[in-house]
């Protein structure tokens, strides 16, 4: 048995928002996948629930009028992995999505929840980065929007307020159509395991120059995130081995990965530096395929 | 924390008063559902996994409470009469079963494949993907990609031109 | 024929459908749980311990610590009772303790009515330590000052060496080269799916029920006797099915604790179960080695001698500590078996988890530093991997530095030669230039392997059978051997079908053990049960055909001499599709012949004298990323001489889950120890990094069957050889593609990093 305290079961986002607003203590649980482990562990941090595995409304994904891509917090990866608008638009999510967990884990867990829990190893995070998705959160004050990477506020923690449940994640058109994008996650197993660094990039080519290019890593600072610096620098460069290399000398100025019992930070940067470089190399290609 | 909830098990309906703190796999072993083990309790070993609505999920990580109105199907309940499921057989013939632990939950991930794949061409690479959420620490996995690929063998409407 | 066929297993159906029972399966009206409380620190004194508020909360039947169990110091080794008072398991745990010995000791154990509440109780116990210095660093362990973990010990279970088959200094003379190389292997656990449990009961005020996932009833029995200071017969100890052991069950861990609990709360039945996180730290893993080899060869590139130095670490207890160096050392000898060997091992305690036995028992950490260190050898003569191994591994023939005794059966050079074939080692060789560059290289690799079947002649090596006709002409099968998944069931069921001349339907194996009713046997360990077991049921069916024959003769008035059973019917010897009649014929009339007759049954035991050695290689093409520091396996391959192989499914088997913890201990696997707080970081199977179906590659194996005389069917090992070879191969294939020589494992991206910038790779 979970060592849970109290537990409200919500059926809508409004009734999530009113019964988090109730119990101040207690934190929305959708998947479960994360927090029922954190209960089997007997963490007291986790042990009173709202309960929004059931709350309908968040689990689907639309396209707007505009082509702004509206992706359901509770959507969970199986979901998105049979999402048309997913595979046909982004399939870059789903590169990440399909690297969570297990298949069973998958079928449960969700991509608010793999983004919510703040983890810097998230392996939606750094897709859904260089997508540019905007966070839309709801509460009792009502809606509000944020950029992802400033929803990230450290290692475990995000800029969700009391009583707000995130409702979806939002890619706007520009963010996506003429972009190409690739994702790598390097972990110490090719299933089951957290990444050691994980790698998403995304670029905009025309005329053989760069017009657009974004790269986001997890593992590589407390929380996930981009190169802003590095992606400045490639601006107008031409898509050849040069850009690859700039990207590969350049790529740790912005980034802050630290040694751990899991990885040294040396083969971090290892691992970062040639991720870097190979990843933009898939994401070029497939650039070059699309057009 | 006391609630009911109506499931269907193996085909068999059932009702349920569960406390909202126990997972699918507590409650389903309390009810005499054994195959349902417990490798880790934490999602990483799989070899607690049921369909649900026929979809394999970790039984120690799911709210019993979630299964309220679901269909849910455990290694018991795929063989009939004494007559073992094509994926048990398989597994059998294959060499994929040795301590067993793990072998109910993988049986379960084997059916949703073999079900959801019937009549394609899987390649190995597709099949440990798709069975890539569970640990078994005897068989090292041959067995049990042979086992699947019996199943699926029959029904392979592609068969390459070559061969 | 029987032996030979792939027939089914006998646990199929029931672990297919999920209806075979496990420890955790069964439950009794009022069963209570048990939990440990764990130290928090790895090296001390626990000063002060209340637990008054615990035993005050509501549903917990009882709280007891240190102070309230017998002061009587027990081993756990799950060994044979030895007569050799030199010879005895290490006797040097107490049920609880005060004096800390690795971060997670049992100091104090809670009963309560379920989990949450015992849980709940654990954090009510107030506890003061007094801390020493956690001793994990050698250089600390082996310091003058250092604190003893256990008193009178120098930090040290044991040290031994030998010297076998010549003069150590005069042949090294005669060396034309000697190859040094130092190889270190990391801790591994064993991870069986099914963590340790167990439960006890008392059935009347004066026994004790345990039932257990154990790997060795019989022993568990008596080392609970010894923890409790009672008298075996006042204990039955039962094993159902048991999900994976590995070695891990075949020490005494739960059960001398949930005896002593029901014994001590009136014979209730309490339940003790560990998860995956206290498991992985609280029952045994293997012993990680550091080992120093020199390998003396002749001008001809023939090995002359090999001399280790080896340092074994078994952390906080000794459990099978004091043996498992030596055994590893003892074993590897058979493969270069014409070269003096010299020995000299060193096992001490640490601060950190204790390290028991696990599949194959020292031999996979020794095989390591002799199959690197050979590599070495091969290559500073220029020779090719496979060649070197041909011209010096062991040939029947070849005696044993150590018995003296020639070896009957080895397959070692065919196993070699179908490897090379299977992986197309010459093609690939001439078709991989030797100096590779780019980011993306190529490597092949071989390693080879010997080991024993059993423990003769360093322990007793007793093995019973009963086999009871039915009255429907078939049998029940009783052995105290234990069917842990390896099959052993099956391929005993096997052979006494192929003695009796039943089919194999009529042969029900009572898989259960139970000591109150199956005979004596020491268990499931040491790759002994086909062999050793193999071999007491072939006396106990022998004995059971004459008494069938015995009463068939009686019944029909033809000489016994005359018959014989084919397919479940009593024949004429000479014209066997004559049938005369049929064995369940001969059960009816001997069990309710008012005149004569009774219950047909056989008992036979035997304490096997031989230990034939078991052969085989391991080969290995591998892709290495030198950015990425990671290794692929493109086709790996295990070649065995296990003598003839009883069940080809059930054998094909043992061999790829062997490979696949193989693979895992080479590329993957370490419990990460902080060397400052002797805490293990990753004692979870997260983070713990067993390979999933993603990690392991498509897997190859193959048999060369030798027919070893010493055993009624020709059969030898099987079941533990098939992990030892894979962490060499993969690292001479590392070598092969790089140029840059591994010498620890795991063979990680972190320590691929490691080397590789090392030598400049990146």
């Amino acid at each position: 048995m979970f060592d849970i305290n109290s537990y409200h079961k919500a059926n809508s986002v409004d009734e999530a928002i009113a019964l988090l607003s109730q119990n101040p203590d207690a934190i929305p649980m959708a998947g479960g996948t994360d927090i029922l482990v954190r209960l089997h562990g007997h963490n007291k941090k986790f042990s009173h629930l709202v309960d929004i595995h059931n709350v309908i409304e968040l689990q689907n994904v639309t396209i707007e009028n505009d082509g702004t891509i509206v992706i359901g917090s509770g959507m969970t990866f199986t979901g998105l992995a049979h999402s048309s608008v997913i595979r046909e638009n982004i399939p870059v999510l789903n590169e990440g999505g399909s690297s969570v967990g297990g298949p069973q884990v998958r079928n449960v867990a969700t991509v608010g929840g793999n983004i919510c829990n703040g983890a810097p190893s998230g392996d939606s995070a750094s897709p859904l980065l260089v997508l540019n998705a905007t966070v839309e959160l709801k509460g009792p004050d009502g809606v509000r929007h944020l950029p992802l990477y400033e929803f990230y506020q450290g290692p475990g923690q995000v800029d969700r307020k009391d009583g707000e449940i995130m409702t979806c994640l939002r890619i706007a058109p520009g963010d996506y159509k003429g972009w190409s994008a690739y994702y790598y996650k390097y972990a110490m197993r090719e299933a089951m395991d957290i990444a050691t660094i994980g790698c998403a990039a995304a670029c905009k080519v025309e005329n053989g120059k760069i017009a657009g290019l974004r790269l986001g890593f997890t593992v590589a600072g407390p929380t996930p995130l981009r190169c802003w610096r590095t992606e400045e620098k490639a601006s107008g460069m031409g898509a050849n081995e040069e850009l690859l290399d700039m990207v590969e000398n350049s790529v740790l100025s912005d980034l802050r990965p630290r040694d751990s019992w899991r990885a040294a930070k040396d083969f971090r940067e290892q691992i970062i530096k040639t991720l870097a470089k190979r990843v933009l190399r898939e994401a070029l290609k497939r650039n070059t395929e699309m057009e | 924390m006391i609630r009911t909830i109506s499931s269907t098990v193996n085909s068999k309906p059932v009702t349920w008063r569960i406390d909202v703190r126990m997972s699918l796999a507590e409650v389903l072993r309390t009810n005499g559902f054994t195959s349902v083990k417990e490798g880790c309790g934490v999602g990483e070993c799989g070899a607690c996994a049921v369909l649900i609505d026929d979809v394999t999920v970790d039984s120690c990580l799911f709210l019993a409470i979630w299964a309220d109105g679901c269909n849910i199907r455990t290694a018991e309940g795929e063989s009939r009469g004494g007559e073992l499921s094509e994926v048990q057989q398989a597994y059998l013939d294959s060499g994929a079963v040795q301590c067993g632990f793990c072998t109910p939950g993988l049986v379960m991930s084997s059916t949703e494949f073999v079900e959801k794949h019937r009549g394609e061409k899987v390649s190995r690479e597709k099949i440990r993907k798709e069975h890539a959420g569970h640990i078994c620490r005897c068989t090292g996995y041959e067995g049990i990609i042979r086992a699947v690929e019996q199943c699926m063998k029959p029904y392979e409407k592609h068969k390459s031109t070559d061969s | 024929m029987v032996v030979g066929k792939a027939v089914q297993r006998v646990d199929g159906v029931a672990k297919v459908t999920g209806k075979a029972r496990y420890t955790d399966d069964f439950t009794m009206p009022g069963m209570r749980v048990a939990k440990y409380l764990r130290s928090t620190i790895s090296h001390g004194r626990v000063t002060f311990i209340d637990t008054s508020q615990a035993k005050a909360l509501p549903g917990v039947d009882g709280v007891f610590t240190f102070q309230d169990v017998p002061k009587r110091i027990y081993a756990t080794a799950g060994h044979p009772f030895s007569l050799d008072p030199h010879h005895m398991d290490v006797a040097d745990r107490y049920l609880l303790t005060d004096h800390v010995r690795y971060m997670g000791d049992e100091i104090a154990i809670v009963v309560a009515v379920n989990d949450l509440v015992a849980t709940k109780a654990l954090s009510l116990i107030d506890v003061e330590y007094e801390s020493y210095q956690p001793l994990v660093e050698v250089s600390d362990i082996l310091s003058k000052d250092a604190v003893e973990i256990h008193k009178g010990s120098g930090n040290i279970v044991k040290s031994h060496s030998f010297v076998a088959g010549g003069d150590l200094d005069a042949v090294k003379e005669e060396c034309d080269r000697l190859i040094k190389g130092r190889y270190k292997t990391q801790i591994v656990q064993h991870c069986h799916l099914e963590n340790h449990t167990a439960y006890a009961y008392m059935d009347d005020l004066d026994r004790i029920v345990i039932v257990s996932s154990t790997q060795i009833p019989h022993i568990a029995r008596r080392i609970v006797g010894e923890a409790l200071e009672m008298d075996v017969g006042f204990i039955r100890v039962i094993k159902p099915a048991i999900g994976g052991g590995f070695g891990n069950k075949q020490d005494v861990i739960l059960e001398p604790m949930v005896a002593f609990l029901t014994k001590k709360l009136d014979g209730i039945p309490v339940r003790l179960k560990l998860d995956r996180e206290e498991g992985m730290i609280g029952t045994r893993v293997r012993h990680p080695f550091d080992v120093k080899v020199q390998v003396g060869l002749d001008r001809e590139g023939t090995v002359k001698l090999i001399d280790f130095d080896a340092l074994s670490i078994t952390g906080a207890y000794a459990s099978h500590g004091h043996s498992i160096v030596s055994a590893g050392a003892a074993k590897t000898h058979y493969m270069y078996p014409r070269a003096v060997y010299s020995c000299k091992t060193k096992t001490i305690y640490s601060n950190i988890p204790a390290a028991g036995a696990m599949r194959a028992y020292g031999s996979p950490q020794m095989t390591f530093a002799i199959e690197c260190a050979m590599e070495e050898a091969a290559r500073s003569f220029g020779m090719d991997s496979v060649e070197f191994r041909l011209k010096n591994g062991a040939r029947a023939g070849d005696k044993s530095q150590i018995t003296k005794k020639p070896i009957m059966t080895c397959g070692l050079l065919d196993s070699i030669y179908k490897g090379k074939e299977l992986i197309n080692w010459d093609k690939k060789r001439a078709a991989w230039s030797a100096e590779q560059t780019g980011q993306v290289r190529n490597g092949l690799g071989v390693a080879i392997f010997s080991y024993g079947s059993g423990t003769y002649p360093v322990c007793v090596e007793p093995a019973s059978a009963r086999l009871i006709l039915n009255q429907d002409g078939s049998a029940h099968l009783q052995v105290g051997a234990t069917e842990i998944g390896q099959g052993s069931d099956t391929a005993l069921a096997q052979m006494a079908a192929e003695t009796l001349g039943f089919t194999f339907e009529k042969i029900h194996v009572v898989s259960a053990q139970d000591t109150d009713v199956t005979p004596f046997d020491t268990g499931s360990y040491a790759s002994r049960q086909t062999y050793v077991t193999g071999q007491a049921v072939m006396r106990t069916a022998e004995q059971l055909k004459t008494k069938i024959l015995a009463h068939a003769s009686v019944i029909t008035g033809l000489d016994s001499e005359l018959i014989t059973i084919v397919g479940d019917d009593i024949v004429i010897a000479e014209d066997p599709k004559i049938a005369v009649l049929s064995v369940r014929d001969v059960a009816i009339d001997a069990y309710y012949n008012k005149e004569r007759g009774g219950q047909i049954t056989a008992e036979a035991t035997y304490k096997v004298r031989n230990n034939p050695h078991v052969f085989g290689c391991t080969f290995v093409d591998i892709t290495v990323d030198i950015p990425l520091c990671r290794v692929k396996i493109n086709e790996i391959y295990n070649v065995h001489d296990s003598g003839i192989i009883i069940n080809p499914v059930t054998a094909e088997g043992q061999v790829h889950g062997g490979m696949a913890m193989g693979i895992g201990a080479a590329l993957f696997e370490e419990l990460m120890v902080d060397p400052d707080s002797g805490k293990i970081y990753n004692n979870n199977l997260l983070d713990y990094k067993v390979p999933t179906i993603m990690d392991i590659p498509d897997l190859g194996a193959a048999f060369i069957e030798t027919n070893e005389p010493t055993h009624p069917y020709g059969s030898k090992s099987l079941g533990e050889p098939p992990i030892i070879s894979q962490a060499p191969a993969i690292r001479n294939a590392i070598l092969d593609a790089t140029g840059v020589a591994i010498n620890e494992l795991p063979m990680s991206p972190k320590t691929i990093f490691k080397y590789f910038k090392n030598a400049g790779l990146i």
